[in-house]
């Protein structure tokens, strides 16, 4: 039996084609995959993203073991409402999972993790919270649906659609959120477009997605959630990074402090094993699609596309590959396609952000 | 959308259409393209090539996902319709008009051991369940 978001009933009545989604059934798309790509590019779209899991934080001392249990430094987090996005690795330096943290207060950081490793998740952190923080608590918010609104048109609507909440979130930066009456609204999102993630109560997530559809907000499915993400140059977490992948190789660098002499969870096996290959994008010159685990030959070695589809927004096949170090912006690389060597253009990340081809 | 009585079948769901000159017009079924979703390419046999029955002899490939052709039955490819390699979207349009090669069947009584239009509609409704 899959598990169902509260918006279930109203994907289908919105055409919706469902799909087992790690266990989930979940909308792949209302009709045309790249005409909701195009939506969130030029307009607005929403999606049901009720399947990640809310975690709160609760308690003294958060800060001390965030610091311990994340490989990105919450000490960032200095304005109320700021987010950051981290891995929380293992030991070996595996990444457990990616996700976001908002420092609401000092005795209240709210955390935002995938579906698929939701349970692993909390399980981690609760297995470490004993052991570190046992004053802290640790609550998985099930009674909490998340909607993303995204695109250059999607804060208006959202506006629109929850009256009143304008002057409470204008205001807000990129990675950041508040609090409005019973709403939690980030300035986050998963597409490289500007927009709202809104968390709510679960009894009111399906009036607020048909208010939304009323403001001329458009549904749109994981199928597009994935291709705007790859032009966005995010990663996904199962594919382009996991516990066997050194998050280093993995285009993650940025999100991993090295250099403080703050000490955290897998930490010392990262500098035990520097990193040897390197996440770049790819464009594909000739035709056809750039899919994941298909070989890429450099004349440095071997690499592996992690993820790859058509872009709808560049109108050509476009991937994440992990290659050796070696390779450089620029280069050409030949991507192995049902035995054919196809030449593909090594390329900086991201493809697009804000409606515009960055290639 | 209906399926084309006027047409044969595949279990793999390509439709089959015999022509007066004695050749047969390949193409996916609607009901395939609607499990692919939006189509952006098409990789079609040579023509010349001589396909056995079953054999994988052309690509599909959507936004999400790639998928293999099977020849209908055995045959000499003898043409390939370009138009719908360089707008891979008419499938979308219309999958009964999107035709993608055609074959001089080596046995043209071969087309009777495929469906027909009731036979492959209780295939797509049998995969609904």
């Amino acid at each position: 039996m899959l598990k169902q978001t509260p918006l279930n009933s109203l994907h289908r009545a919105m055409g919706a084609r469902m799909v087992d989604f790690g266990g989930w059934d979940m909308p792949v798309n209302y009709g045309s995959q790249i005409e909701e790509h195009h939506q969130v590019r030029r307009d607005a779209g929403m999606f049901d993203v009720c399947h990640m899991l809310v975690v709160d934080v609760t308690g003294s001392g958060i800060r001390e073991f965030l610091r311990h249990l994340l490989a990105n430094n919450a000490d960032k987090l200095k304005e109320p409402g700021k987010a950051l996005y981290s891995c929380m690795l293992n030991p070996n330096g595996g990444v457990i999972d990616d996700l976001i943290v908002y420092f609401m207060r000092e005795d209240w950081f709210r955390i935002v993790v995938n579906a698929g490793t939701a349970e692993k998740d909390v399980a981690w952190m609760e297995q470490q919270r004993a052991a570190h923080a046992p004053q802290l608590t640790i609550k998985p918010r099930r009674d909490l649906a998340m909607i993303a609104v995204q695109g250059p048109n999607a804060r208006e609507k959202t506006w629109q659609a929850i009256p009143g909440s304008r002057a409470a979130t204008e205001p807000l930066k990129p990675f950041q959120a508040a609090e409005f009456a019973q709403y939690f609204i980030g300035r986050t999102g998963y597409t490289g477009e500007d927009g709202f993630e809104i968390m709510l109560p679960v009894a009111e997530a399906g009036s607020m997605w048909q208010t939304l559809h009323d403001c001329g907000v458009a549904p749109i499915g994981l199928g597009a959630r994935d291709t705007l993400r790859l032009e966005a140059g995010m990663n996904l977490y199962g594919q382009d990074m996991g516990e066997d992948v050194n998050p280093l190789e993995a285009g993650l660098a940025w999100t991993i402090d090295l250099v403080s002499p703050r000490d955290f969870i897998g930490k010392q096996a990262l500098l035990a094993k520097p990193a040897t290959m390197q996440m770049l994008g790819l464009v594909l010159l000739d035709k056809g699609v750039l899919r994941g685990h298909q070989k890429v030959v450099t004349p440095h070695g071997v690499g592996e596309i992690t993820s790859g589809s058509f872009s709808p927004t560049l109108n050509q096949s476009i991937a994440f590959a992990r290659m050796p170090q070696a390779v450089a912006v620029g280069d050409t690389v030949q991507v192995e396609i049902r035995d054919k060597l196809l030449n593909a253009k090594v390329v900086k990340l991201p493809f697009a952000r804000n409606g515009k081809a960055l290639i | 959308m209906s399926i084309p009585a006027n047409l044969k079948y595949t279990k793999s769901h390509e439709w089959a259409r015999p022509e007066a000159d004695g050749t047969v017009t390949v193409g996916i079924t609607h009901h395939a393209q609607e499990l692919l979703g939006d189509m952006v390419y098409v990789e079609n046999p040579a023509v010349g090539r001589q396909l056995a029955v079953g054999e994988e002899c052309a690509v599909v490939e959507s936004v999400k996902a790639a998928s293999d052709v099977y020849a209908p039955l055995a045959g000499e490819v003898v043409a390939v319709n370009s138009a719908v390699a360089d707008s891979p979207e008419q499938i979308n349009q219309d999958a009964y008009a999107a035709w993608m090669f055609k074959i001089k069947p080596t046995n043209p009584a071969d087309l009777n051991g495929l469906l027909d239009a009731t036979a492959y509609q209780a295939l797509v409704e049998s995969e609904a369940h």
